[in-house]
């Protein structure tokens, strides 16, 4: 899922000001933002007491059963449609994509709310990991399952570096190497010498911006 | 072909330290310090935005280093740079007559004076080592023949101190595979690590320069610990220096005693002065120092 964090408040009442907004509209997110405990029911119901409390108007609020979906959120626009057009801004509690989906959705200016920060692992409620970065050319299938490119903070396919001391890493001391952990993995499976030298990554898999369209050639690329 | 390559393969053994160039554009502190090292020294590296803090460039100052007339080791690191602009420094390194390249992956732009920077890392040190040597072959990293070949002599940094071996032995396997050969360690404390890595390593035709770090004073030793997370400096050592009349004739002594048991193991030594540049005839026990 997508992890978020609360953005930092005077920018958002900077944001705010910048159009001399009064009377603002709260979207919330019933998916990752809901999980992340920073955009449901519960967050939007908190934020639009704080907003009131520093002299705004709150119009109304929402939460988007996923607001990154762009017919769903329209739909969920459509239904406020009055609120929204009372407010002078909409204030979004999702990530990147929901904001921008809103954004699409609504003619008011829309502020985001929230930070968005990366793809994460739910290791258990409320701890959030990364583990990959959507590289779009994995290489967990000779790494034991251990992703160096998102657990190793340099994002090295061969390793470990020269600051690896004892197992543990160098930029992130308490933790353990993530080239450590993948070698150890591998020779627990018995696969200790399949993982030779890994050449350099094809970083255009990565090439901004990202489009999938399984309507072209009848579902996309898959076999 | 390099002097500092020749010497090696001959077997005899070579001392190695390195320079610093300076933040800014006045080459006269590094070229002193060329001047004071040097004259010990076959070969001496300079470094790469050490540290990931900003420094001039390697590629220019080995260049210097060069026209003084001693023998530069071009360091790259991995973390500022993306293949193309790899590629295009060794080309350019080679056409400036520099021989001796160190392929390193670098330190994370978050332990340096840019911690906002972001940390390239499109490749990483093997993969270097790799292209560089394709490069010797004559051609770029896609196979394609190059317009005038290198011939660098390839080395990487390797720590033999660092557990677990068995993967830092893995790991330094595939750095020879790659093109490496030699390796300047980091710092060393115990010889026994070292005689371990050197007889393990010379087999596959890797030259091991081990590394010497001048412990001149208190606040070194608690930074190598605290950025280290491991006890790096074992306790013997550094209580030595800490209880020392006078610091830094203490790390001398110490480093001395170091290169005597290092010229017994490994094919070399490489000086980490950190300033202390007047000690290094010393430390090597020249004669002419
Ligand atoms: S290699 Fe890592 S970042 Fe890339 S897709 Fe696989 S898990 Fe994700
Ligand atoms: S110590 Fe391991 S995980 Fe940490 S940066 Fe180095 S290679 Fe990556």
């Amino acid at each position: 899922m997508i992890i978020t964090r609360p953005r930092d408040w005077t920018r958002i009442t900077d944001n705010l000001a910048s159009i001399d907004a009064k009377g603002v509209f709260l979207m919330g997110c019933g998916q990752c933002a809901t999980v992340a405990h920073t955009g449901g029911e519960k967050e939007v119901l908190q934020t639009k007491a704080v907003l009131e409390q520093a002299g705004y108007t709150v119009t109304g609020w929402a939460v988007g059963e996923v607001t990154c979906h762009l017919g769903g959120t329209k739909l969920e626009s459509r239904k406020h449609h009055e609120d929204i057009e009372a407010a002078d801004a909409v204030l979004v509690l999702a990530c990147g994509a929901g904001v921008q989906t809103v954004a699409d959705a609504v003619s008011k200016p829309v502020f985001p709310g929230l930070e968005s920060v990366f793809l994460g692992n739910v290791i258990r409620h409320g701890v959030f990991e990364e583990r990959c970065q959507m590289c779009g050319d994995c290489v967990l299938d000779l790494t034991a399952g251990i992703c160096p490119v998102t657990t190793c903070p340099k994002g090295l396919l061969n390793g470990p570096c020269g600051g690896m001391w004892d197992g543990k890493c160098e930029v992130l001391q308490d933790r353990e190497c993530a080239h450590v952990r993948i070698q150890r993995r591998l020779k627990e499976q018995g696969r200790g010498g399949t993982l030779g030298v890994l050449p350099p990554k094809d970083f255009s898999t990565k090439l901004k911006p990202g489009a999938v369209n399984l309507r072209d050639k009848k579902g996309g690329d898959r076999p | 072909m390099s002097r500092f390559r020749e010497a090696l393969e001959c077997g005899e053994f070579v001392v190695t330290s390195e320079v610093a160039p300076p933040l800014g554009t006045d080459l006269s502190a590094m070229r002193r310090a060329v001047e004071t090292i040097g004259p010990h020294c076959h070969a001496l590296n300079v470094t790469d935005n050490q540290g990931a803090t900003l420094h001039l460039s390697s590629l220019a100052a080995s260049r210097v280093v060069l026209e003084m007339g001693y023998e530069p080791i071009f360091q790259q690191t991995c973390r500022d740079r993306n293949r193309l602009a790899l590629q295009s420094d060794l080309l350019a390194a080679w056409t400036l007559g520099l021989r001796n390249l160190l392929a390193v992956t670098g330190d994370d732009p978050r332990s340096g004076d840019h911690p906002h920077a972001k940390g390239v890392f499109d490749l990483d040190s093997t993969q270097l080592a790799t292209i560089a040597a394709g490069m010797n072959g004559g051609h770029d990293m896609l196979g394609r023949e190059l317009d005038g070949a290198t011939d660098f002599f390839i080395g990487g940094a390797m720590f033999p101190e660092a557990e677990p071996w068995d993967i830092q032995l893995v790991r330094a396997q595939r750095k020879v595979e790659a093109g490496m050969r030699f390796f300047q360690t980091q710092a060393i404390f115990d010889m026994a690590k070292l005689e371990r890595a050197v007889e393990a390593l010379r087999p596959m035709g890797v030259k091991v320069i081990a590394g010497v770090l001048l412990l001149r004073s208190p606040r070194v030793i608690d930074f190598i610990n605290r950025r280290l997370a491991g006890l790096m400096v074992p306790e013997h050592i550094a209580d030595r220096i800490r209880g020392a009349d006078d610091v830094a004739e203490e790390s001398i002594a110490l480093a001395t005693e170091q290169v005597r048991e290092i010229r017994q193991i490994a094919d070399g030594v490489h000086i980490m002065s950190l300033g202390l540049d007047s000690a290094v005839g010393r430390i090597l026990e020249t004669k002419d120092s």
